[in-house]
C-alpha cells in the first residue's frame, strides 16, 4: 500500500483535509497559471483524496504553480490547495534523496529554457553562499 | 409515618415471564414504611387501577410504588388513578422493571434480583416524594408579533383571526420587510406586491391588530403568559394619526438626494418619504440625517404644504409598555455584506449587484421603472453572469457556513425572467450544486434550462475584473468540460448569502431565547417544535429560525400563529411543579443558580429575615418563577451552599436511591 | 474474589429526555446488557449532583455512568454543556483520589440509540468487571456484615 502512505505524508506535511473540499472549482476558476497546466488546482486535492500521488509527482503542473495563494485565498471551504502542491513538490525533493542539484549544475541549467523558472530560483537559493 | 402500597405488574408474560412477580411483592413488602404489595396481570387495566385506587382508600397510603414498565409510558395514568382516590399524584413512583429489566435479562434470577433492588430504590424515593400541586398564573390574553415582514403579518392575521389582540411591531416606517422589495416570485411568478399588498392592507384595516411601524422592542420582562414588553416609537417628524399619505411633501422637499433606501440605494428620494405607494400605514417620514430643518433650521417646505398640518419638527421617541401572553420573532433576514468578497468587484464595479438589488432593478416600480439597465451607463446588458453561493457554505470564515436556501431558485427566477424579456441577453449561472427540493422547484429550474436556454456551468466565479471598455471580465471553472473560462458580461449577479437581520441578536438576550452559532434562533426541538423557541411563551416564524422561502414561511407563520392561539385561548397556564426552588436561609445571595439558568427564571429578591438576636436584617435571596422553570436542575449543582433544590428530584431522593441501589 | 463472580454495582444517571428513552428502547428491543447496571431517572444530566457520584463510591459502587442527550441536543439546551465541564472536574478528582478513570464514564446516548445504550453498558460493566471492586472511597460502615 505504497500510495496510501504517500497519500498520508502528503496530508501531514501540507496540514490539509481534502475531504473539506465540495468541488466548487473556485480554485481552478480563479488559478493564474491555468493554461500552463495539465491538473488544475481542484484536480490536484482530488487527486491526493484519491490517492493518486504518484501520477501527481511525475506532473509538471506542481512546478506551473505559481504559488500565489489566490486558490488558498478564495476557498470558502479552507481547502488550501497551493499547499498541497508544496507537499508533493517536497515527496518528490525527499523521494530523489541523492539526486539534489549540485551547485555546479546550476549555470548549465539556467541557459535550458524547459527548465522551470522557479526550480532555478530555489537552486539559487539553496546555494547562494 | 409512611404507608407505602406496592404494586407489581405482570404485564401479561412481559414481565412475569423473566421476572418471578411474587417473590418480588414478597421481597419489597418487608421493605421500611411498605404497608401494602400485591401484584396483577394488568396494573394499567381498569380493574388493576381500581386495585391501586381501593388500597389507597382501605389502607391510607401515603405513597404509591408501581414496578411496571418504563414511567414514559404509564406514569401519568397511575398519577390519575392516584389522584381519583385522593392521594396526591405526585406521590406515585415506577420502577421501571419491564424495558429495563424483564425485556434485557434472559435469566430469571438476575432479573428477579434486579427487580427488587430497582424496586427498593423507587420505595426509597417515594418515601421523600412530597405532595405537589401545579401552579397557576393567569394569560395575558394579546399577543406580540416582531418583525412585519411576510411571516409578521401572517402570523398576526392569523390570530387576529382566532379572535386575539395582535401587535405587529415593524422597525422599519412601513410593513411588508423583504416581500415588498421582491419583484416576482417562484415558482409561480406571480408579482410579489400583487400577492402581498392585500395582506397588509388586511392588517391596516383588522380592528385586533395594530401595527407600531418604525419602532422597535426596548426590553422583555415577565414570562410566558405575563410578558411585560417596552416598546420605542421612533420619531417619525409627522403625525401619523393626521398625515393622509397624499405624498404632496414628498414631492415639494427640496432634498432629492437622499439615497433611496427601499431601492437599496439605486436611486434617490426626497428626505421626507413614504418607502413605497403600497406602504402600511401610509404615512410620511422625515429622514433626520438628510432634512435640512432637522438638520440645521432652514427649510420647513413640508409643514407649510401639508394641508393636514401633520408635520411635526419636535416630535420625540415615544416609549410604551404593554403586556402580552405571547411574543412571536419574526425578524428575518439580510444579504451579507461583501466586503470580504474583492474578487467579486462588488465595490469597485457598480454593474456587480447583488440579487436583492437586481430584484429591484427589475421592478417596475424599481430605479429604472422594470427595464433592465446596467447601473453604471444605463445601457441594456447582453451577457449577464450570476454567481451562486456567495459566502454561502463558506467555511472559510469570510462568509457563512450554511445553505441559503433560496437563491438557487431565485436565480433560476431571475434568468428565466431575463431571457424571456430580453432573449438577445446570454445568462450563464456558475454553480456548485442545483437545489431545487420543493413543489415544482425542480421543473421550474429546468425550464429555466430547456426553454429558456440559460447557461448552467458547473463551476465557480474565481475573479471579476472590471475592464476599460466597462465590461466585466469574468474568470470561472467549468468543472465538467474541464476548462477555465474567460467571460465578458456586462453584468454580474451575486447571491449573497442571507444572514439574520442584526437586531436578532439583543434580541434574544431580551427574551432569553437561544440563539445558534450563526445567531438564528433555536426551535424547542428541530423535529418535533419547530416554531416554539426553548424558552416558553417565545415563538419563531421565518428565517429568523433559519433560511426558507416564502411558502416555507408562511406554512412556519401559521404553525406559530396556531400556537400562539393554543396559548392564549387559555384562562390559566398550569406548569410542572416539578421545579427548583430555594431555601432562603441556605442562599447567599451569589448568583451562581441565575447564571446557569437556561431560561431566566430565576431573579434576586431582597428579603427580610428575623436574626437570632430579634434584629431584623435584609439579605439578597434566589427566587424562582414557577412559570418559567423547567425543572433541568442546572441550578441545584451550581448552588454552593445547597440551597437549591429540585421538587420531585431532590438531593435526597436521589441519594436515598443510590443507597438503595448499592444497599 | 475472582474476576468470574464478582459483579459490579454500577449506577447509571440517565436523563429523561434522551438516555433513559434510549434504555427503554434498548429494551423494546430486547438488546441484552448485564443486570449490574441500575438506572437512576433524572431530568437533565445536569441535575446530576457531584455529592450522588460520590456518595455511589462511598457506599459500594464499582462504578458511575451519566447518560446524557448529545451536545446541542439537550431538551433544556443547555445542561449537558454544564455536565461535560463538571465530570470533567470531578472525574479527574477522582482519579487524584485513586477511583480510576475507567469507573466513571460520561456517554451521550440518544432516545434513538437503544443499540448504543446496550453497547455501553456491555462495555462500561466489562470495564469496571476487570478492574475489580471499588473500595478506595467505600465507607466501611455501611458495609453489611
Amino acid at each position: 500500500m505504497l500510495t496510501n502512505r504517500e497519500k498520508e505524508q502528503i496530508l501531514i506535511s501540507s496540514g490539509v483535509d481534502v475531504r473539506k473540499c465540495m468541488r466548487c472549482g473556485k480554485c481552478t476558476g480563479t488559478c493564474p497559471a491555468y493554461d500552463e497546466m495539465e491538473y488544475h488546482p481542484h484536480e490536484f486535492v482530488y487527486m491526493v483524496e484519491k490517492g493518486e500521488i504518484e501520477k501527481l509527482m511525475n506532473s509538471s503542473s506542481i512546478y506551473k504553480c505559481l504559488t500565489c495563494f489566490a486558490c488558498v485565498e478564495r476557498c470558502p471551504r479552507g481547502v488550501e490547495p497551493a499547499k498541497i502542491i508544496e507537499a508533493v513538490r517536497l515527496a518528490v525533493i525527499r523521494k530523489q534523496g541523492n539526486n539534489h542539484i549540485k551547485a555546479e549544475d546550476i549555470p548549465c541549467m539556467a541557459e535550458d529554457d524547459d527548465t522551470p523558472g522557479q526550480l532555478v530560483v530555489s537552486a539559487f537559493r539553496k546555494y547562494k553562499k | 409515618m409512611q404507608k407505602i402500597g406496592v404494586f407489581v405488574c405482570h404485564c401479561g408474560t412481559n414481565i412475569a415471564g423473566t421476572v418471578d412477580v411474587k417473590a418480588v411483592a414478597e421481597a419489597l413488602s418487608h421493605e421500611p414504611g411498605v404497608v401494602f404489595a400485591a401484584d396483577y396481570p394488568y396494573m394499567c387495566s381498569e380493574s388493576g387501577q381500581n386495585l391501586i385506587k381501593d388500597a389507597i382508600r382501605e389502607h391510607g397510603l401515603t405513597g404509591v410504588v408501581i414496578c411496571s414498565c418504563s414511567p414514559r409510558m404509564h406514569e401519568t395514568t397511575f398519577r390519575k388513578a392516584a389522584a381519583s382516590a385522593g392521594l396526591n399524584s405526585y406521590m406515585v413512583e415506577i420502577a421501571n422493571i419491564r424495558e429495563q429489566c424483564s425485556w434485557i435479562h434472559k435469566d430469571m434470577k438476575t432479573a428477579t434480583e434486579k427487580a427488587v433492588i430497582l424496586g427498593r430504590a423507587a420505595i426509597a424515593k417515594v418515601a421523600l416524594n412530597t405532595p405537589l400541586t401545579a401552579s397557576e398564573t393567569p394569560v395575558t390574553k394579546r399577543a406580540l408579533v416582531i418583525g412585519g415582514g411576510i411571516a409578521g403579518i401572517q402570523t398576526a392575521l392569523d390570530i387576529a383571526d382566532a379572535g386575539f389582540e395582535v401587535d405587529i411591531v415593524e422597525k422599519e416606517p412601513t410593513i411588508g420587510g423583504k416581500m415588498a422589495q421582491i419583484d416576482k416570485t417562484f415558482p409561480t411568478l406571480d408579482c410579489a406586491a400583487c400577492i402581498l399588498t392585500p395582506k397588509m392592507v388586511d392588517c391596516a384595516q383588522n380592528e385586533k391588530i395594530h401595527i407600531y411601524a418604525y419602532s422597535e422592542v426596548e426590553s422583555v420582562k415577565g414570562f410566558v403568559g405575563n410578558f411585560t414588553v417596552g416598546i420605542k416609537k421612533k420619531a417619525r417628524y409627522v403625525d401619523e394619526t393626521k398625515c393622509t399619505g397624499c405624498g404632496l411633501c414628498t414631492e415639494k422637499c427640496p432634498m432629492k438626494k437622499t439615497p433611496n433606501l427601499f431601492n437599496l440605494g439605486l436611486d434617490t428620494r426626497s428626505a421626507i418619504y413614504i418607502p413605497f405607494a403600497q406602504a402600511v400605514p401610509k404615512v410620511a417620514t422625515i429622514d433626520a440625517d438628510y432634512c435640512n430643518m432637522l438638520k440645521n433650521g432652514r427649510c420647513g417646505v413640508c409643514s407649510k404644504v401639508c394641508t393636514a398640518g401633520a408635520i411635526d419638527y419636535h416630535q420625540q421617541d415615544e416609549h410604551i409598555e404593554e403586556k402580552y401572553g405571547a411574543i412571536v420573532v419574526a425578524t428575518g433576514f439580510n444579504p451579507i455584506k461583501l466586503d470580504n468578497f474583492d474578487e467579486y468587484a462588488y465595490a469597485q464595479s457598480p454593474d456587480v449587484v447583488t440579487s436583492l438589488e437586481l430584484e429591484r432593478l427589475m421592478n417596475a416600480a424599481g430605479p429604472n421603472g422594470g427595464t433592465l439597465l446596467r447601473p453604471s451607463d444605463k445601457t441594456h446588458p447582453h451577457t449577464i453572469v450570476f454567481v451562486q453561493c456567495v459566502g454561502s457554505r463558506d467555511t472559510s470564515g469570510c462568509g457563512k457556513p450554511y445553505c441559503s436556501k433560496i437563491c438557487c431558485m431565485y436565480t433560476a427566477k431571475h434568468a428565466m425572467l431575463i431571457r424571456d424579456k430580453y432573449p438577445d441577453t446570454e445568462v450563464y449561472v456558475f454553480y456548485i450544486d442545483v437545489r431545487t427540493p420543493g413543489k415544482n422547484f425542480d421543473e421550474f429550474y429546468r425550464r429555466a434550462v430547456e426553454e429558456y436556454g440559460v447557461h448552467y456551468i458547473k463551476g465557480m466565479v474565481g475573479k471579476v475584473m472590471p475592464q476599460k471598455n466597462g465590461k466585466l471580465l469574468v474568470r470561472a471553472s467549468d468543472l465538467l468540460a474541464g476548462e477555465q473560462l474567460k467571460i465578458e458580461a456586462d453584468m454580474v449577479v451575486l447571491a449573497a448569502a442571507i444572514e439574520p437581520d442584526k437586531t436578532a441578536r439583543s434580541l434574544a438576550t431580551m427574551l432569553t431565547a437561544s440563539m445558534d452559532t450563526n445567531d438564528f434562533f433555536t426551535e424547542a426541538h428541530p423535529k418535533l417544535r419547530p416554531v416554539e423557541s426553548p424558552t416558553a411563551g417565545i415563538f419563531l416564524s421565518g428565517v429568523c429560525q433559519g433560511p426558507k422561502d416564502i411558502p416555507e414561511t408562511v406554512a412556519q407563520a401559521s404553525a406559530a400563529a396556531a400556537k400562539v392561539i393554543g396559548l392564549l385561548v387559555k384562562d390559566k397556564l398550569k406548569s410542572n411543579p416539578c421545579i427548583a426552588h430555594a431555601n432562603e436561609t441556605l442562599c447567599n445571595g451569589c448568583s451562581s443558580c441565575e447564571r446557569v439558568c437556561p431560561y431566566g427564571a430565576i431573579t434576586y429578591v431582597d428579603k427580610e429575615f428575623r436574626m437570632p438576636d430579634r434584629t431584623t436584617k435584609i439579605r439578597r435571596v434566589a427566587s424562582v418563577n414557577a412559570a418559567v422553570c423547567q425543572g433541568c436542575g442546572a441550578c441545584t449543582v451550581a448552588c454552593p451552599s445547597g440551597a437549591m433544590d429540585l421538587s420531585g428530584f431532590s438531593n435526597q431522593q436521589i441519594m436515598a436511591e443510590v443507597d438503595a441501589i448499592c444497599r | 474474589m475472582p474476576i468470574s463472580e464478582f459483579k459490579p454495582k454500577i449506577v447509571a444517571f440517565c436523563c429523561n429526555w434522551c438516555s433513559y428513552a434510549g434504555a427503554d428502547l434498548a429494551g423494546t428491543n430486547r438488546l441484552n446488557y448485564p443486570a449490574d447496571v441500575k438506572i437512576i431517572r433524572v431530568p437533565c444530566s445536569c441535575r446530576v449532583n457531584p455529592i450522588f457520584i460520590l456518595r455511589a463510591f462511598q457506599r459500594g459502587a464499582d462504578g458511575v455512568i451519566l447518560c446524557g442527550c448529545h451536545p446541542g441536543d439537550c431538551h433544556y439546551t443547555t445542561g449537558n454543556y454544564y455536565t461535560r465541564r463538571r465530570m470533567t472536574l470531578l472525574f479527574s478528582m477522582l482519579d487524584y483520589l485513586g477511583i480510576e478513570k475507567e469507573r466513571t464514564r460520561v456517554e451521550w446516548v440518544s432516545a434513538a440509540e437503544g443499540a448504543k445504550f446496550a453497547a455501553v453498558m456491555q462495555d462500561f460493566v466489562k470495564t469496571v468487571t476487570e478492574l475489580g471492586e471499588n473500595k478506595r472511597l467505600e465507607d466501611r460502615r455501611c458495609k453489611k456484615p
